[in-house]
């Protein structure tokens, strides 16, 4: 895998990521080091200018989210590994492979924006993973490494919606993982009502490695406006269905072929979805495109976690997108009346067309639901739900068209 | 078996904690009895019926009773192109019970999952939170008899 | 202060000011199902969403603030048309007998529907789904008619504190519940009957009331509560001279000391008023016998017994015990009786709700 740039997972196997000593013999926690020595300031300024942007699927710029950090006399740093985009196990290799980096990206947060306290946020699904960061958290603070930023664990219990950041902090608070409406953000009012940052596993691991080799190098890697690498997770019809950590200016089409080694069983290609199973499904015509944030929203598709799914030839779309649309009526939160009801109504309607059920009214109406439920649902969930519906009825429409009544 | 309320209040003092408190008596007993629901709602300070709210909002939470075993069957899109459907079928067929069902000895309960984040292996089964992998059809009664 | 353009017109708010209390300020009636003024914001039904020009989804007016600068549409194509559709997948999981709900005439499904002019739902797939049975005296609860607001649920946790009830499940599936899906009657519920009163539609009515009359229809007459002193304002539901159910003014103006707000007796216990069992005459015990008297002869046959033990055992001998029930005033005149015209200090008050 020549063109993969291992930057998080460059020791990936050769140290072991709950003994924070193995971590500092490869140069880790030097960049909590020099954070600490810097000007508050001027450390954000650092984090900003490296260009490093969310790698949760916002994709906002980190720096510039923890500027907006009041003062207040308590403040979490909190991590989101809830990784519930299926497709999605980034995080997880992340943490299996370089938890300290992790740890030490939050007490650098910490450090920014004067918290003494973090949290983990890991889904219910990874136990294992909680044991494994409780085991490095402790090495951690014994080797004195993280002075006295403090990390505790808390664990998610099967709610995708929980990755939102703010059900995200319903959720530790021991709450209904419901979101909240915002404003207000979590960086004014998060987690117990005091500012609190949240960002995602990869971003915060990728902080010691701007820290030590600086802002400039980091902004250089990759595309520009969305600098770095990401690790992606590849399923599907490929030959090579595992993880690769690339730069972010990588084509999608090398993805699939080059890393993933091409469609399996000598099959033709037909489509991926990226970003998980919130995201778009990609037509041949568009592959040629780099993987980035706004190369990827420049064709109506987004990055999302990085998860890559791809489809052969013999593949039934509809089908694919019928058991998506049953994944976003299972997992809505339930407290907005557009996703609620809207991905319910969806799951209906696609179970009706893919059984040859359905006519063209019921194809208008579930782009009209899409709309409206882009435009209206409270959170991210119910706004991106719709996404590979009518990004597949307008992509391989001709697929929903087979199977309606009148073809039928 | 541990007294549900030396669990709960061992981890009185996390704040918001119900949610690890529920987890720690699933480890224990594979769901949370009532009794336990209201123990817990004194301890972390909330009402019965928010602590009832917060137990049946997450999936892998249960206040029913369940079997000796959990399984759960990944349908995410990974593992449904993977031929989880199959897999479902074999298991249902082998254990006698549909999704959802425990058996008749109390051994295995029946649950289906969204993605378990093991995509690199599909399709992904998991017995008590452990993920097995590849799974296959035939695989099945291999992989079920393995637990007694 | 806020400068923003709401529907063409320039206003001016200060700082702070929800989106929704602009729109009305600018003279916009905006449609909301979840909001109340008097509970904690949900912004969960999407209802009172408007357009914010620039911005790439709709806003909730309940929950965004103004800000410097917007440029809102309030009925806009778009707005128009979530709205529309928000109605109709409430209306796909509504089990609809306007004839003969309580609730027709007072239902804010039903005059959002007519509003928007939505007859029917497109989405024809599973209808209704949540019926619960729940024979306790005071409250019936259809689900069945349930929009899922939560404002029952709030209403319960912060005005009256019992926290009785909570949402079970999620997504679609979920639902209003007492832990374990039970009885109110099992749970701490005090059948106060706040759910009832910001209930937007059909969902919890009074059982006490149900058949005697549509709130909407009755003739309603404003009153104070007689059961203790605390004074709530009652919303008598009047047809044909009788009394055939309560409801809330939740108006400060009018129900200064509750908003609305009741308990059960108030809310649920008014038989008691055409009650065949009510005395009608004061009646006096003969050989230990209640016979009916006049007011004249009961009150001095009462004012020669007090003066009679006066007399002979001292005004120590009597005392008086007073009513919650009564006023301030009231309770004021009854210990001055005391004080008085009888000489004693024994006065005491049955000091319970
Ligand atoms: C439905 C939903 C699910 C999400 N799931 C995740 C998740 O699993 N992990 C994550 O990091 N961010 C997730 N997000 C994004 C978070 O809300 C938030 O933007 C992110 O954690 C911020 O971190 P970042 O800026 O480092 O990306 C999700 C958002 C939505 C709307
Ligand atoms: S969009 Fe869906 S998940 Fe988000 S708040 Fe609304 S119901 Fe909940
Ligand atoms: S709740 Fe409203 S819409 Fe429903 S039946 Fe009653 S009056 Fe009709
Ligand atoms: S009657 Fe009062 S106590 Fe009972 S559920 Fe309704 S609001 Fe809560
Ligand atoms: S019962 Fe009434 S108040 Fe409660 S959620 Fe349903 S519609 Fe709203
Ligand atoms: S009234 Fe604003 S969201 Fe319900």
């Amino acid at each position: 895998m020549a063109e993969e740039m291992r930057l998080l997972l460059e020791h990936a196997d050769k140290i072991d990521p709950r003994i924070a000593e193995d971590y500092i013999k490869v140069g880790g926690y030097k960049g909590l080091e020099k954070a600490r020595q810097m000007d508050r300031k001027n450390l954000i300024q650092e984090v900003k200018s490296s260009g490093l942007r969310g790698r949760g699927g916002a994709g906002f710029n980190a720096g510039m989210k923890w500027s907006f950090v009041p003062p207040a006399e308590v403040k979490y740093v909190v991590c989101n590994l809830d990784e519930g985009e299926p497709g999605t196990y980034k995080d997880r290799i992340i943490c299996e492979k370089n938890a300290q980096a992790l740890l030490e990206g939050m007490a650098i947060c910490g450090t920014a924006i004067e918290s003494k306290q973090g949290y983990i946020y890991c889904r219910g699904e990874y136990p294992f993973v909680v044991e494994l960061l409780n085991k490095a958290i402790q090495s951690a603070k014994a080797s004195g490494a993280l002075g006295d930023f403090d990390i505790e664990v808390r664990m998610g219990a099967g709610a995708y919606v929980c990755g939102e950041e703010t059900a995200l902090i319903e959720s530790i608070e021991g709450h209904r993982g419901e979101p909240r409406f915002k404003p207000p953000f979590p960086g004014v009012a998060g987690l117990w009502g005091v500012p609190t940052v949240v960002n995602n596993v990869e971003t915060f691991a990728a902080l010691p490695y701007i820290m030590t080799k600086g802002a400039e190098w980091y902004a250089s890697i990759g595309a520009p406006k969305y600098p770095g690498t990401k690790v992606l997770t590849l399923t599907g019809d490929v030959n090579n269905p595992t993880y690769f950590e690339v730069p972010t200016n990588y084509n999608l089409r090398d993805v699939i072929y080059k890393l993933g080694g091409g469609i399996k069983n000598g099959k033709k290609f037909k489509a991926v979805q990226v970003g998980g199973t919130s995201g778009a499904f990609i037509p041949e015509q568009n592959l040629d495109t780099s993987i980035d944030f706004d190369s990827m929203g420049a064709i109506g598709a987004a990055l999302g976690s990085g998860a890559v799914l791809v489809l052969d030839e013999t593949r039934d779309i509809v089908d694919i997108v019928t058991r998506i649309s049953k994944f976003f009526e299972h997992e809505s939160c339930g407290k907005c009346n557009p996703c609620r009801e809207g991905t319910f109504r969806c799951r209906e309607i696609m179970e009706k067309i893919n059984s040859g059920r359905a006519t063209e009214a019921d194809l208008n109406n579930i782009l009209l639901l899409a709309k409206v439920m882009k435009r209206a649902a409270l959170c991210g969930l119910g706004q991106a739900a719709p996404v590979p519906i009518t990004s597949t009825i307008q992509h391989f429409g001709h697929e929903y068209r087979r199977k309606l009544l009148q073809y039928a | 078996m541990a007294n549900y309320k030396d669990i709960i209040y061992g981890l009185k003092d996390k704040r918001g904690g119900i949610i690890e408190a529920f987890h720690a008596l699933q480890r224990e007993y594979n769901y949370i009895p009532e009794e336990a629901l209201e123990e817990a709602a004194r301890a972390f300070g909330v009402s019965q019926a928010q602590a009832y709210g917060v137990a049946t909002f997450y999936s892998y939470l249960s206040v029913k009773k369940r079997g000796k075993y959990i399984i759960r069957m990944c349908e995410s899109a990974p593992c449904h192109v993977a031929g989880a459907d199959e897999v479902i079928k074999a298991i249902e067929s082998y254990l006698g019970i549909k999704i959802g069902e425990t058996t008749a000895d109390g051994k295995f309960t029946l649950e289906l999952t969204e993605c378990v984040g093991q995509c690199q292996a599909t399709p992904v089964i998991t017995v008590n939170s452990e993920p097995v992998f590849n799974v296959s059809a035939a695989q099945v009664p291999e992989i079920l008899s393995a637990y007694k | 202060m806020i400068n923003l353009t709401i529907d063409g017109k320039e206003i001016q708010v200060p700082k702070g000011t929800m989106l929704l209390d602009a729109c009305r300020q600018a003279g916009a009636d905006i449609p909301t199902l979840c909001y109340d003024p008097d509970l904690r914001l949900a912004g969960s039904c999407r209802m009172c969403v408007v357009e914010a020009k620039g911005r790439p989804t709709l806003v909730a007016s309940c929950v965004m603030p103004a800000e410097n600068n917007m440029v809102i549409e309030t009925e806009s194509p778009d707005v128009v048309e979530a709205r529309t559709v928000v109605l109709e997948l409430l209306a796909a999981r509504h089990k609809f007998e306007c004839p003969t709900c309580e609730s027709d005439g007072s239902c804010k499904l039903q005059d959002y529907m007519y509003r928007y002019g939505v007859k029917e739902s497109r989405f024809d797939g599973e209808g209704p789904h949540f019926h619960t049975e729940d024979p306790n005296p005071f409250i019936i609860r259809d689900y069945d008619k349930c929009i899922m607001c939560t404002r029952c649920v709030r209403v319960c946790d912060e005005i009256t504190g019992a926290q009785a009830i909570n949402i079970e499940d999620r997504g679609h599936h979920a639902k209003i519940a007492t832990p374990f899906d039970g009885k109110l009657a099992d749970s701490t519920c005090v059948f106060c009957g706040q759910c009832v009163m910001v209930c937007p539609v059909g969902a919890l009515t009074s059982r006490v009331a149900a058949g005697k009359g549509k709130p909407a229809q009755n003739e309603k007459v404003l009153t104070t509560c007689t059961y203790c002193g605390t004074g709530c304002t009652l919303e008598l539901n009047v047809k044909d001279d009788k009394i055939v159910g309560v409801t809330s003014n939740r108006d400060a103006e009018w129900s200064p000391v509750n908003k609305g707000a009741l308990c059960v007796k108030g809310r649920f216990g008014w038989d008691f008023v055409t009650s065949p069992e009510r005395l009608t005459t004061p009646l006096i015990r003969e050989n230990g016998e209640l016979r009916p008297a006049s007011w004249d002869e009961a009150l001095d046959f009462a004012a020669n017994k007090i003066k009679a033990i006066k007399e002979q055992n001292g005004p120590d001998s009597l005392a008086m015990f007073s009513s919650a029930r009564a006023t301030n005033e009231e309770n004021y005149l009854a210990q001055k009786l005391m004080r008085a015209a009888i000489g004693s200090n024994n006065v005491d008050h049955c000091a319970r709700l």
